[in-house]
């Protein structure tokens, strides 16, 4: 009996290899689990001070609402990924605020007037260094500021769709 | 018209994997002769289906049909011919393709070669890779078909990635893939071993050749892989622990304890228990491997679009493949019975110990590679595992192992003793300590221990061919007459060994490089490691798809001129991406290594490196291959002539 359990002993450990791996996957998909990035120092802080050409922080704040504020740039190839699903938000009714990492303001228009505009206000970061103070790993990168302006939730990355849907979720919350 | 023939040819394949999949095994379950009989059919049927698919994707590539997705993404009219044949395996689609063919032609070469295994053993074995292929063609069929057109029509192609545009890594990929999957005849043979219920010497000795084989690529494609990133990636490097890197190693060390542990279901009808988990095990590890990689949940070098959802198809697949051949293991393994007593000291106790390190290793290995995986998502701390956790942890269980190494073969079966085997190894052991007291005078205390073992290692080996041969203890003519008559495994034995010797010769050699980073003027002059490294000249140059800056480096070793090495700096101008290119100058026992950075103001970074033994690692590796296919080539005539008489006739025919 001892002997069979004992070459039972793989199967378990795959299985519980595989639920994890799962778990994993599950998470990559909805924003839970993201096995290259760090956490956000700015989870549950108030949001850096900032003032940029098109809004500053303290707009933000005068929104009293919970929004999310999404870095992209033009140059990047992830952001064209991105910019349905952006669409598909703004259209759920999230409000969008977006800004502009080291784009030149041209490439940017161009950008938005060829992939559709999802954002209800626009900020343009050209010398980056309020991506600097958010610690924004990459762009694309989104922030769930809550009507307190307190940072809930950040993602990495192109929001997928199940990534989004949370989102949507939680802003309704 | 190709694309679409490629793609029917593909949905062909899975068709033929599905029949494959359900006909040979109903057939053994039932006794039915007619249903086993059409296995071999149905596996070539098979291969030819997705040769001819595999063909239809070069065509594609090579005649820049860019209304074909997958060539828009990767390729471009300037990519050079080579790039457009060798890209049809290194885009993700085309490398599942690449897969699935490759796991066809085990099954096509089962059916081919396996003419002498009992019929519903090979149905069974045939059944068992159609099931795992026809997941596999179903995940290229319907997730990644690399055949899939775009409208409109795009002019040119994105290019390919200019890092992978080289020739070594145009031939890694295949050969690791056909270690990775070779791996898949060993697991079938033990599943339809577990469903026959019946494990002796014959199924050691069937499954011997095509586990060496698998071995033989896994070995070279790694090698290759470690080389590709020493001279492309220009960091000067040759292993980093790199997850992608471990995910080949984990097999490579349950194949290597696989080729072990069979030889002794095969001598002795000992570990058959083990040997077909370690079979089941080798595979899975090759299939995980791939999965993490291409899930984006392992993070390296090797960045494939990263997709979780496809991820949730692949663990799917892997939960069935994997989890099945587990669960039959689970419920069959234990009428397996177990014979073939031994002593701890034997040639079996040697096998043992063997692959108890390997699978130690490979733990450890799996460990830090999974660690920081797990802890993220139990506790969601984010911590990493870097080289010296594997440094620290691998070389106590490398150690016994290369100090076992050179005895293991110097024991007899069932019952040896430890005292006349040591004695008979005197002098291998006397010359490791001189290699090693000698290389203790200029590397710190571990490199020098490493190149004593690796002398134990080398002449170990040898020792064992010089001692079969009764060198200088019977006339020189009789030894001869012995050598030639040695069987072939032998020498697979002596070479297996003594390779990894020489690797291990190679690493430790390489812990005295030395490398300099310099701002250099053109007429400049620095030394490193006694050769002086003078800037000629910096200019531009042009290639097919690149823009490239050179850098002239005349070497000399007082005043003697050894070399002129021109590294360069390429932009390519489709991906707007720059690659350095290290250039290597090697005398087969060091390598002079020099790559451009950086200029300004007239000026270059250079970095220039001196890598003694550096070459030794990959032919180390090389020599590893070359002793597998010494012992598969003796195999195979074992195999194809049941008498001992007619091995020695087929050897003279060869």
């Amino acid at each position: 009996m001892n002997r069979r359990l004992l070459l039972g002993l793989p199967f378990v450990a795959a299985a519980a290899a595989g639920g994890a791996f799962y778990a994993m996957l599950h998470g990559m998909e909805t924003g839970t689990f993201d096995p290259r990035g760090t956490n956000s120092m700015l989870i549950g802080k108030p949001m850096p001070d900032f003032t940029l050409p098109g809004f500053s922080a303290a707009d933000v704040r005068a929104a009293h609402h919970p929004l999310v504020i999404n870095f992209f740039a033009s140059w990047c190839v992830p952001c064209v990924d991105e910019a349905p699903t952006l669409m598909a938000l703004a259209q759920a009714g999230v409000s969008l605020w977006g800004i502009a990492y080291k784009d030149k303001p041209a490439a940017t228009d161009a950008f938005l007037a060829r992939h559709g505009n999802p954002f209800y206000r626009l900020a343009r970061d050209e010398p980056g260094r309020v991506a600097i103070d958010w610690g924004v790993t990459g762009v694309p990168e989104s922030y769930l500021i809550d009507a307190q302006g307190i940072v809930q939730w950040r993602f990495t990355g192109p929001l997928p769709l199940a990534a989004a849907k949370i989102l949507a979720e939680k802003l309704h919350a | 018209m190709i694309a679409e023939l490629g793609h029917f040819a593909l949905a062909l394949a899975v068709a033929f994997a599905v029949v494959q999949a359900v006909l040979p095994l109903w057939g053994a379950y039932r006794a039915e002769a007619r249903l086993m009989q059409a296995a071999p059919a149905l596996a070539i049927g098979q291969m030819i289906a997705l040769a001819v698919s595999f063909g239809c994707l070069i065509v594609v590539s090579v005649t820049d049909d860019f209304s074909v997705s997958n060539i828009y993404e990767n390729s471009n009219t300037l990519k050079p011919l080579l790039y457009k044949i060798t890209g049809a395996w290194g885009s993700h689609e085309g490398s599942i393709l690449f897969w699935c063919l490759i796991l066809s032609l085990c099954g096509g070469a089962v059916a081919l070669f396996g003419g002498k295994l009992p019929s519903s053993l090979r149905a069974r074995i045939i059944g068992v890779l159609g099931v795992t292929a026809c997941g596999f063609e179903a995940f290229c069929l319907l997730e990644s078909n690399p055949f899939l057109r775009i409208w409109p029509p795009p002019a040119n192609g994105q290019d390919m990635n200019p890092l992978l545009q080289d020739p070594g890594l145009a031939f890694h990929p295949p050969m690791l893939y056909a270690g990775y999957v070779g791996f898949a005849i060993p697991f079938a043979f033990a599943v339809a071993a577990l469903l026959e219920g019946r494990i002796d010497a014959a199924w050691g000795r069937w499954v011997r050749p095509w586990t060496l084989g698998a071995w033989c690529c896994l070995t070279c494609g790694i090698a290759l892989g470690s080389w590709w990133s020493y001279y492309v990636l220009g960091w000067g490097g040759f292993w980093f622990w790199d997850p992608v890197e471990n995910a080949s190693l984990l097999p490579w060390l349950t194949g290597t304890a696989l080729l072990h542990s069979a030889i002794v279901v095969e001598k002795r009808e000992a570990l058959k228990t083990w040997t077909v988990l370690l079979a089941i095990g080798t595979f899975a590890l090759s299939l995980s491997g791939t999965f993490l990689v291409r899930s984006g949940i392992l993070n390296s070098v090797h960045s494939f679009a990263n997709d979780p959802a496809r991820g949730v198809f692949i663990l799917g697949l892997l939960a069935f493949i994997i989890g099945g051949a587990l669960l039959i293991f689970a419920i069959r393994a234990p009428t397996l019975g177990s014979s073939g007593l031994f002593a701890p000291v034997s040639r079996e106790g040697a096998l043992v110990l063997n692959n108890i390190l390997l699978c130690s290793i490979a733990a450890v290995v799996m460990t830090g590679t999974m660690y920081p995986l797990f802890t993220d998502l139990l506790t969601g701390e984010k911590i990493s595992v870097g080289p010296p956790f594997f440094d620290e942890t691998v070389l106590p269980l490398a150690t016994p192992v290369f100090l076992a190494m050179s005895l293991g073969p110097t024991l007899s079966w069932k019952r040896a003793a430890l005292a006349p085997a040591l004695l008979r190894l005197w002098w291998a052991a006397l010359i490791a300590l001189v290699v090693g007291g000698i290389a203790s005078r200029g590397m710190s205390i571990l490199p020098a221990f490493a190149m004593g073992a690796a002398a134990w290692m080398i002449v170990g080996a040898v020792a064992e061919i010089v001692d079969r041969i009764r060198l200088f203890r019977v006339p020189l003519g009789n030894s001869l007459h012995r050598l030639v008559g040695l069987p072939l495994s032998t020498f697979g034995t002596t070479l297996g060994h003594a390779g990894l010797g020489v690797t291990i010769a190679g690493i430790a050699g390489m812990s005295m490089a030395v490398s300099q980073v310099v701002l250099m003027h053109p007429g400049d002059t620095t030394s490193v490691a006694g050769y002086d490294f003078k800037l000629l000249d910096l200019h531009n140059a042009k290639g097919s798809n690149y823009n490239a800056r050179v850098a002239d480096v005349a070497i000399s070793r007082n005043g003697v001129p050894v070399v002129t090495l021109s590294p360069e700096r390429r932009a390519f101008t489709t991906q707007q991406m720059t690659t350095t290119e290290a250039k290597i100058h090697t005398n087969l026992v060091s390598d002079l290594y020099a790559v451009l950075g950086d200029e300004r103001d007239g000026a270059a970074v250079m970095r220039l490196h001196w890598n003694p033994l550096a070459p030794w690692i990959w032919f180390g590796a090389l020599i590893m291959a070359l002793g597998g296919l010494c012992s598969l080539v003796d195999r195979r005539l074992r195999i194809a002539a049941p008498t001992r008489a007619a091995v020695r006739a087929g050897t003279v025919r060869a």
